[in-house]
């Protein structure tokens, strides 16, 4: 079976979400292998649900947020922009591939980007493989 | 007819020693558990051998404290054996809980640490390529040690484990409240932490806390402490925010950051990714570049965020080649 990979979305529901929405509705096409997750804000997105995405066979995870300046709740995308490069570090020091993690500030006007971005991050996951580590995990409790 | 004596075991996997040292430390505590109970087994203090646990019925013993994480077949077949022989098995102290400083090998792998301790080191007479084997033939005899594994367990990981005490070591004080609600039985709910609090470190650190902002972090050498003011305000690495209580705060109280012992605090799912949100959360910028700046003074990240709990934590291990 070819491999699709599998991506995780994280979208904050004032911009991308809405983003995300306009694309649909202005019936933008981009690849189907995202699953979206509303957020109410990407600060809200707690760096253990991109780990336990990976952990649980998401071959990648896109966190979206207001662009900076934009935040609905004026501070929270800030939060977003500090953790991101503390967990890119953190997944190197797990020796798993940082790029599967990728911020990105999406508009509610940007319906097009947020196709073009899935599109990309879709054929970056393509070019890097499946995540091993669902698998990994599972071989550990049987292979000592 | 007098009371039954209460049955236990002492048992140590991939540990140091500290844990049945701060049992030791309970002071006359121990003496007393010494009349109102049997010690079965307790490698660091008293006799005892594997067959003698062998041969006990299943669920003779009340009670067995497992200190140290699985790192060997060894630790598995007495964890195991333990828990058939055992009313209550009782993960105690970070590495039998979490993994605790052993299951920071699971940063590396089986390969680098033989290639580290018996082929590359200075000590190592060159030339000589000996590694443990599980089974060696020496003048016609089988020899069989422990199988190292390729990573580090908890105890859960390998049994059923009925009750959890957090600490490296575990406090003596938590020790005491532990062994007496087990006589007394007053034990919560199975799969509890006991021994603890509910609540997370900065929750009971007695330190003055306002508006956290820093521009740097500082290793605790690089920095005189202000002993009244919250440890991360100035700039030191405390895990206080996602570790879970219970240890006295003796750390912060001695102006050292929190290492997290403890443990996750309640409701915590991944103890570094926790501590990973609290500590970008205080970075004072706004520019991704002064921001990466900042975190550049922060060394080996995954060391601090799971120092005591690599293998509790939702990724376990290294991953990749």
């Amino acid at each position: 079976m070819s491999y699709e990979p599998k991506l995780v979305g994280f979208l904050c529901n004032w911009c991308s979400y809405t983003g995300a929405d306009l694309a649909g509705t202005s019936r933008i096409q981009y690849p189907p292998n995202i699953r979206i997750i509303r957020v109410m804000c990407s600060a809200r997105i707690d760096p253990s649900f991109i780990l336990q995405s990976l952990g649980k066979g998401a071959d990648g995870v896109l966190i979206c947020g207001c662009h900076p300046g934009d935040c609905h709740y004026s501070e929270g995308n800030y939060k977003a922009m500090r953790r991101y490069p503390l967990l890119k570090r953190l997944l190197d020091a797990y020796g798993i591939e940082h790029e599967r993690v990728r911020l990105e500030w999406v508009s509610a006007s940007e319906g097009q980007r947020f196709a073009d971005v899935v599109a990309d991050m879709t054929e970056r996951l393509r070019a890097l493989g499946p995540c091993r580590v669902k698998t990994a995990l599972a071989t550990d409790q049987i292979e000592r | 007819m007098a009371a039954k004596k209460l049955q236990i075991a002492l048992y140590w996997g991939a540990a140091c020693g500290g844990c049945d040292v701060a049992v030791l430390d309970t002071n006359e505590f121990i003496l007393t558990v010494g009349e109102a109970a049997d010690i079965r087994l307790w490698p660091i203090a008293a006799d005892g051998k594997y067959q003698d646990i062998e041969a006990m019925a299943d669920g003779e013993l009340d009670l067995s404290l497992f200190n140290g994480a699985v790192r060997n077949s060894e630790n598995e077949h007495i964890a195991k054996l333990l828990r058939r022989k055992s009313k209550l098995l009782v993960a105690f102290g970070s590495c039998a809980h979490l993994g605790g400083i052993p299951g920071l090998a699971n940063l590396t792998s089986k390969e680098d640490i033989f290639a580290t301790a018996y082929l590359g080191n200075a000590s190592i007479e060159p030339g000589n390529r000996t590694v443990p084997h599980p089974k060696t033939q020496v003048n016609g005899h089988s020899l069989e040690i422990p199988a190292f594994y390729r990573r580090v367990y908890r105890l859960s990981d390998v049994v059923d484990v009925d009750y959890f005490v957090p600490g490296c070591p575990p406090e003596p004080s938590q020790i005491k409240n532990v062994l007496l609600a087990v006589v007394k039985g007053e034990l919560p709910p199975k799969k509890s932490v006991v021994g603890a609090s509910e609540r997370t470190l900065c929750d009971d650190c007695a330190r003055r806390k306002t508006e956290k902002k820093v521009k740097r972090f500082y290793r605790p050498w690089e920095i005189i402490q202000d002993p009244e003011r919250c440890l991360l305000e100035q700039g030191i690495v405390c895990m206080g925010p996602a570790t879970r209580s219970g240890c006295g705060v003796r750390c912060p109280n001695s102006n050292q950051g929190c290492r997290g012992c403890y443990g996750p605090a309640p409701g915590v799912v991944d103890h570094g990714a926790k501590f990973l949100s609290a500590i970008s959360s205080i970075i004072d910028s706004k520019d991704p570049k002064e921001i990466d700046a900042i975190l550049g003074t922060l060394p080996d990240f995954i060391g601090i965020a799971y120092r005591f709990g690599l293998p509790a934590s939702i990724l376990q291990r290294r991953h990749g080649a």
